[in-house]
C-alpha cells in the first residue's frame, strides 16, 4: 500500500464501473483503488443480460471491463467478497469472512436486490429472481429441462424474462397485478398494446392477477391466484420490483430512508463517506435505471478530483428490450394544465402520446414506433419551447422544417400496387381506375371496386382518393363524430366494432384511432353501450363509464342526494308493497314521495349511503329497480282495460304487465318507454310511447316512435297482430333492431327517421326470418341482462366505495 | 377559537377506490373525494363542483379530469380547475400512498372553545 489516500468501493456494477473511467480520464494517480464484489466475476454490462437469456449474447461479449483493465490500471478488485461491516470511527470495511480494509474515502455502491414477494411457497426450489448472471444461468439450465415458467410481474424485468425464457422454448404466463403491463411507465393505451404484442409472441398475459400461492411439495408446480385459478409451472420467476441493497449502510449508522440518503454532492451523512447507483436515495428519489446513475457517477467522479459539481436529478426515460417490440416513455404524464396530443396508425400498431405544459413537452409514451424517441427525450430534458411546431410535434422529427402537412400526401405518396382495402385486397391503382372512369362518389367506388364495403375502416383513404383526384369537386360526406376524441360518426363506431370484433374500450380506441388516451366523459358511456349490446355475454360491462344514475342504479339530485323509484309492473300495486313504501318513507325519513308521470312511486332526497338499506327494505317484498335512469327498459303504462273498464277490448293491464317483464333490464342506445291502451281512446297515452299497444276487438295495433318531451310526436303504425305472443315477439324484434342500429342517445323515433319507417317495417311486420333473429338475439341478451341490480348491492357488500363515506384517521407519521 | 394543524390522515387502502372512480371522506363539514386514474394516479380535492356544488365523487373519471354529474363541468383533478371556457376551482390536497394505504394531507381544525 502506498500513502495516497485509499479509495474504497463496495459493490461493483454499472454505475461504479462509469465512475472510474470518469475519474481515470481525468487523473489515474491521485487514488489507491480497492473494489470489493459480492459477485464472483468482474463488471458486466447488466443490461444486456436479457439478450444473454434471450440467446443473442455471450457472457464475454458483455464485460465491460475485464481482469486486464483493473491490473492495468492498478485497481485492486476481491470478488466473491461482500462486504458484511463498515466502521466509520476507525475508518475500514470487513468481508464476510473477516479480510479488513482502511478506507480515507468510501464509495457505496451496492445495488439493489429483487423483491421476493412472501406468498407461501416463495422459498420452493424453482422459484427464481432475476437480478444477475448466476440468475440467468440458472434460468437457461432450467429451460433445458422444463416447459413452463410463470412470470410474476408484468414490468420491464418482468416482460424481459418472460420473453427471453419463451425464446428458449419454454411457455410462458406472465402475471400481473395492474390492470396493464408496465403500468409504471406506460399508460393503459400503450400497455394493452404491449399485451397483445405479448401474446402475439405466444406469451400469454394474465392482468388484475394477485398471487396467492406458490404450491408444489419439493419443487413448484404452479401458482394459484386469489380468483380462484392455477396456473402449472416448472419454474417461477418473481419480477415484481428492487429494492435498494441498504443493509450494510444502515448497519453502519448511516441516514437511509427507502435508499441511502444522499446530498447534491452524493455525499451520505457521514462526510467520508458516499453513496452512488441503485442503493442511492436523492431528494425522495430512487433511481432504477442506468442513464441517471452515469450522470452521479460523472458527478461524483468530479468531487472525488476536488471540484464541486452537484448532481440535481434526472429524467428518466425507459425502452423495453423485447425484440419485434418497440416502446418508449420518458417524463410525467400528470400535472396541471398539461394538455395531450395522441395519434394512433391502427394499421401500424403505433401509439403516441406527448403531454404538453404550456410550451414545453414534459412527458411522450411511443408504441410501435419508437424512432423519435431520442428526438423528444432531448426535448423533454432541454425543456424546449415547441410553440413553433405545436401542430406537427407528434409527427416526429422528420416532419419538422418542411412545409405543413398535406393530409392527402401520405395516400399521394402510396405505390399504386399498395393495398387500400384490406378486405377486399383492392389496391390504389383499382380505386384511382374506377375514380377516373367516373365514379365520384363513395357509393359508386364502393360498388365498382369493393373498396370499403366491408369493414369500412378505409372510408377514410378512399374519400383522400377522391379528394386527391377530383380536388375541390368532391365533397366528403359530412359526418357527425361521436366525441372530440374520434372523428368517426356513431355509425362507423358501431360497424367497426362488429366487423373487427372489437371487444373492449381500449381496443375500440386503438383500432378506431381515438385522438385522446382514456376518452372522455362524451365516448365513454357511448362506447360502453355498443360493447355491452354486441357482446352482451363476452363483454364485462365497465361502471367506470357509466353515468352516475346508472353506476349506482339511483338518480341523482341538484343537491346530490338521490331519488328510488321501484318498479311497479304495469302501474299496478297492492297493500303489501305499498306499507312497504310507507314504512321505509318513515324509517330513512324520505322528504318527498310522488306519483311519477309513469304510473308508478317515486322517493326522492334520499342520501346516497342510504340506497342499499332501502333497496334491502323494498326488495324483501318484491321490488326491484324500476331503471328510472337507465338507458333502458322504462316503464309499461297500462290502462285497467277489459278486467274492469266498459270499453275495455283486451287485458291491456296484463299484457302491459307481460311486456315489461320481458324487456326490463335490458340497455338501449336511449330510453325506452312502453303503454298499452285497452282500447282506441287509448288512456294510457300510448300513441306518444317509443312503443305503443293499442288493443282492438280484432286483436293489437302496434304502433312505434313516438315521442312526448322534448318534442311532440305521434307515433308511427308499426302493423296489426293477433295474439299477446305475437305482441311480444314483434316488440322484442322491434327493439333489438333499434338496440343494434341506434345511435347513443338516439331515442326511437329519432332512429326511426334516419332509417326509414318502411325499412323498419317491412324488416319486423314482413321479413319473418329476420325477425326471428332479432327475437333470439333480444332473448340471448336478457339472459345475461336480466338480474336486479338494487338486490345485487343491498348486501352491502357490493360497489361498497359508491355508499359509504370514510372517517380518516390522523397519522403521526407516514410511513 | 379555531388553531389549523396540517396532519396526513390514513383515508382507505388503494384498492378500495376503483380505476377511474372515488371514496369520499368526511372531514369536519366537508366531504373530499380521492379519486384513482386509469394509470393509478391519485388525487385529493374537495367533493364539491364549483358551479353549484354537485358531487365530483359521482363523475365520470377521464384522463386526469372528472365531468360534474349535474351539468357537465369538466374539473382537472391536479389543480381543481374548471377547464375549457368555464371557470372556478376547488381545493385539492396531498396525498401519497404507503403500504398499499392512501394518506391525505388536511387541515386539522380543532375546536379550542374556553379552555
Ligand atoms: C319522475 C318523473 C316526473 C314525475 O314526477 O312524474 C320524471 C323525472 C325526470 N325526467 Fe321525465 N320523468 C317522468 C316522466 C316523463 C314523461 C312521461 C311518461 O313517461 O309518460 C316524459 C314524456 C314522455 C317521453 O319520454 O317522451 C318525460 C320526458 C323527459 C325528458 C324528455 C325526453 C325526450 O327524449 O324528449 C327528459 C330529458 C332526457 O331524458 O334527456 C326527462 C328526464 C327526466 C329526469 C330523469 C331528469 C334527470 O336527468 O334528472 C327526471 C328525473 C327525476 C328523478 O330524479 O326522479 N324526462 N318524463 C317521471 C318518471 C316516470 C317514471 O316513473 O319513470
Ligand atoms: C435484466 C436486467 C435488465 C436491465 N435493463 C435495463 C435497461 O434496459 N435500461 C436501464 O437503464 N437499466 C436496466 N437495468 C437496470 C440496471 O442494470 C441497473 O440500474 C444498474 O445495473 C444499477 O447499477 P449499480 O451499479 O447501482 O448496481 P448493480 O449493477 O446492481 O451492482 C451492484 C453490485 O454490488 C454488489 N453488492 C451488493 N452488496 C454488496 C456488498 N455488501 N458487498 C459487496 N458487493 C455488494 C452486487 O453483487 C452487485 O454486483 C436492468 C437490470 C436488469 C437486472
Ligand atoms: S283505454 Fe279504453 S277501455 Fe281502457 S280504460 Fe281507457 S277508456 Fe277504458
Ligand atoms: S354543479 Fe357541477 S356542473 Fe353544475
Amino acid at each position: 500500500m502506498t500513502d495516497k489516500p485509499q479509495l474504497v468501493i463496495v459493490g461493483n456494477g454499472m454505475a461504479p464501473g462509469r465512475m472510474l473511467e470518469y475519474l481515470l480520464e481525468q487523473d489515474s494517480k491521485i487514488y489507491d483503488i480497492t473494489i470489493f464484489n459480492a459477485e464472483p466475476r468482474v463488471n458486466y454490462n447488466r443490461l444486456m443480460l436479457s439478450s444473454v437469456l434471450a440467446g443473442e449474447k455471450s457472457y464475454e461479449s458483455i464485460v465491460t471491463h475485464d481482469g486486464a483493465w483493473y491490473s492495468d490500471h492498478g485497481i485492486q478488485l476481491y470478488k466473491n467478497a461482500r462486504i458484511d461491516n463498515i466502521d466509520t470511527v476507525e475508518k475500514t470495511v470487513t468481508t464476510e469472512n473477516g479480510f479488513q480494509r482502511r478506507y480515507d474515502k468510501l464509495i457505496i455502491a451496492t445495488g439493489s436486490a429483487p423483491i421476493k414477494i412472501p406468498v407461501p411457497g416463495h422459498d420452493l426450489p424453482g422459484v427464481l429472481v432475476y437480478r444477475d448472471l448466476d440468475d440467468v444461468e440458472t434460468m437457461l439450465k432450467a429451460s433445458k429441462v422444463a416447459k413452463r415458467a410463470v412470470v410474476i410481474g408484468g414490468g420491464l424485468l418482468g416482460l424481459e424474462a418472460a420473453a427471453g425464457l419463451n425464446e428458449q422454448g419454454m411457455d410462458v404466463t406472465v402475471i400481473h397485478l395492474e390492470s396493464h403491463l408496465m403500468n409504471r411507465q406506460l399508460d393503459k393505451p400503450a400497455g394493452y398494446l404491449l399485451a397483445e404484442s405479448m401474446q402475439n409472441k405466444g406469451i400469454e398475459v394474465l392482468l388484475d392477477a394477485c398471487t396467492e400461492s406458490i404450491t408444489g411439495d419439493s419443487v413448484v408446480s404452479g401458482v394459484c391466484l386469489k380468483d380462484g385459478r392455477f396456473i402449472p409451472a416448472d419454474i417461477v420467476v418473481m419480477a415484481a420490483g428492487i429494492r435498494p441493497a441498504v443493509s450494510v449502510a444502515e448497519k453502519a449508522g448511516l441516514a437511509v430512508n427507502h435508499g441511502i440518503l444522499v446530498d447534491d454532492h452524493l455525499q451520505t451523512s457521514n462526510d467520508d463517506i458516499y453513496a452512488l447507483g441503485e442503493c442511492v436515495e436523492h431528494r425522495g428519489q430512487c433511481y432504477g435505471l442506468v442513464a441517471p446513475l452515469y450522470e452521479m457517477a460523472k458527478v461524483l467522479a468530479d468531487n472525488l478530483l476536488g471540484g464541486d459539481s452537484s448532481y440535481h436529478g434526472s429524467t428518466v426515460s425507459t425502452k423495453l428490450k423485447v425484440s419485434g417490440i418497440d416502446v418508449f416513455s420518458a417524463g410525467e404524464f400528470l400535472g396541471e394544465n398539461h394538455e395531450e396530443i395522441v395519434v394512433r396508425d391502427a394499421a401500424m400498431g403505433v401509439y403516441r402520446r406527448l403531454i404538453l405544459s404550456g410550451e414545453h413537452l414534459v412527458g411522450a409514451v411511443l408504441y410501435g414506433d419508437t424512432s423519435d424517441s431520442a428526438w423528444y427525450l432531448n426535448m423533454l430534458k432541454q425543456k424546449s419551447d415547441i410553440s413553433q411546431m405545436r401542430s406537427t410535434l407528434v409527427f416526429g422529427q422528420s416532419y419538422q422544417g418542411g412545409p405543413d402537412v398535406d393530409p392527402t400526401a401520405a395516400v399521394a405518396a402510396l405505390a399504386d400496387s399498395a393495398e387500400i382495402c384490406g378486405c377486399n385486397g383492392v389496391c390504389k391503382s383499382v380505386v384511382v381506375n374506377a375514380i377516373e372512369a367516373g365514379n365520384h362518389n363513395l357509393d359508386s367506388v364502393r360498388s365498382t371496386t369493393k373498396a370499403s364495403a366491408s369493414c369500412g375502416s378505409c372510408t377514410g383513404l378512399v374519400e383522400q382518393l377522391l379528394t386527391l383526384s377530383l380536388g375541390e369537386q368532391y365533397q366528403r360526406a359530412a359526418v357527425t363524430p361521436v366525441c372530440g376524441c374520434t372523428s368517426l360518426g356513431h355509425a362507423d363506431v358501431r360497424r367497426l366494432i362488429q366487423a373487427k370484433s372489437l371487444k373492449s374500450i381500449d381496443a375500440v380506441m386503438q383500432a378506431l384511432e381515438w385522438s385522446s388516451s382514456c376518452g372522455c366523459a362524451k365516448c365513454r358511456p357511448a362506447l360502453n353501450y355498443y360493447l355491452v349490446c354486441e357482446w352482451p355475454e363476452e363483454y364485462a360491462d365497465d361502471y367506470q363509464s357509466r353515468f352516475i344514475n346508472e353506476r349506482v342504479h339511483a338518480n341523482i339530485q341538484n343537491d346530490g342526494s338521490f331519488s328510488v323509484v321501484p318498479r311497479m309492473w304495469g302501474g299496478v300495486t297492492n297493500s303489501k308493497e305499498l306499507r312497504a313504501i310507507a314504512d321505509v318513507v318513515d324509517k330513512y325519513e324520505i322528504p318527498m314521495v310522488k306519483v311519477t308521470g309513469g304510473q308508478r312511486i317515486d322517493m326522492l332526497g334520499i342520501k346516497k349511503d342510504n340506497l342499499p338499506a332501502i333497496w334491502k327494505d323494498l326488495g324483501e317484498v318484491g321490488f326491484v329497480s324500476g331503471h328510472a335512469y337507465a338507458k333502458g327498459l322504462r316503464t309499461v303504462k297500462t290502462c285497467v282495460g277489459k278486467q274492469w273498464c266498459r270499453f275495455g277490448t283486451q287485458d291491456s293491464t296484463a299484457l302491459g304487465v307481460r311486456l315489461e317483464k320481458f324487456l326490463w333490464g335490458s340497455w338501449t342506445p336511449a330510453k325506452v318507454k312502453l303503454a298499452v291502451s285497452g282500447c282506441p281512446r287509448n288512456c294510457a297515452e300510448a300513441t306518444c310511447k317509443d312503443i305503443g299497444v293499442i288493443c282492438v276487438e280484432s286483436g293489437f295495433d302496434l304502433h312505434f316512435a313516438g315521442a312526448a318531451g322534448l318534442d311532440i310526436k305521434g307515433t308511427e303504425i308499426l302493423g296489426h297482430v293477433d295474439s299477446e305472443n305475437a305482441v311480444e315477439e314483434h316488440v322484442a324484434a322491434l327493439l333489438q333492431m333499434y338496440r343494434e342500429q341506434g345511435h347513443y342517445l338516439e331515442r326511437i323515433y329519432k332512429w326511426a327517421n334516419r332509417v326509414g319507417i318502411d325499412e323498419i317495417r317491412q324488416q319486423i311486420m314482413t321479413n319473418h326470418a329476420t325477425r326471428l333473429a332479432y327475437l333470439a338475439r333480444f332473448q340471448a341478451s336478457q339472459k345475461v341482462a336480466q338480474h336486479d341490480p338494487w338486490a345485487e348491492r343491498a348486501d352491502g357488500n357490493h360497489h361498497t366505495h359508491e355508499f359509504s363515506v370514510r372517517m380518516p384517521i390522523p397519522q403521526e407519521v407516514v410511513a | 377559537m379555531n388553531t389549523s394543524n396540517i396532519h396526513w390522515y390514513d383515508a382507505c387502502a388503494v384498492d378500495d377506490i376503483p380505476k377511474r372512480g372515488a371514496v369520499r371522506l368526511a372531514h369536519g363539514s366537508k366531504t373530499i373525494a380521492i379519486f384513482r386514474s386509469s394509470d393509478n394516479k391519485l388525487f385529493a380535492i374537495d367533493d364539491a363542483c364549483p358551479h353549484k356544488g354537485g358531487p365530483l365523487s359521482d363523475g365520470i373519471v377521464h384522463g386526469d379530469c372528472v365531468t360534474c354529474p349535474l351539468h357537465n363541468w369538466r374539473i382537472n383533478l391536479e389543480s381543481g380547475r374548471a377547464e375549457g371556457s368555464d371557470d372556478g376551482c376547488v381545493s385539492t390536497y396531498p396525498v401519497r400512498t404507503s403500504q398499499q394505504r392512501v394518506y391525505v394531507e388536511l387541515t386539522e381544525v380543532r375546536d379550542i372553545g374556553f379552555a
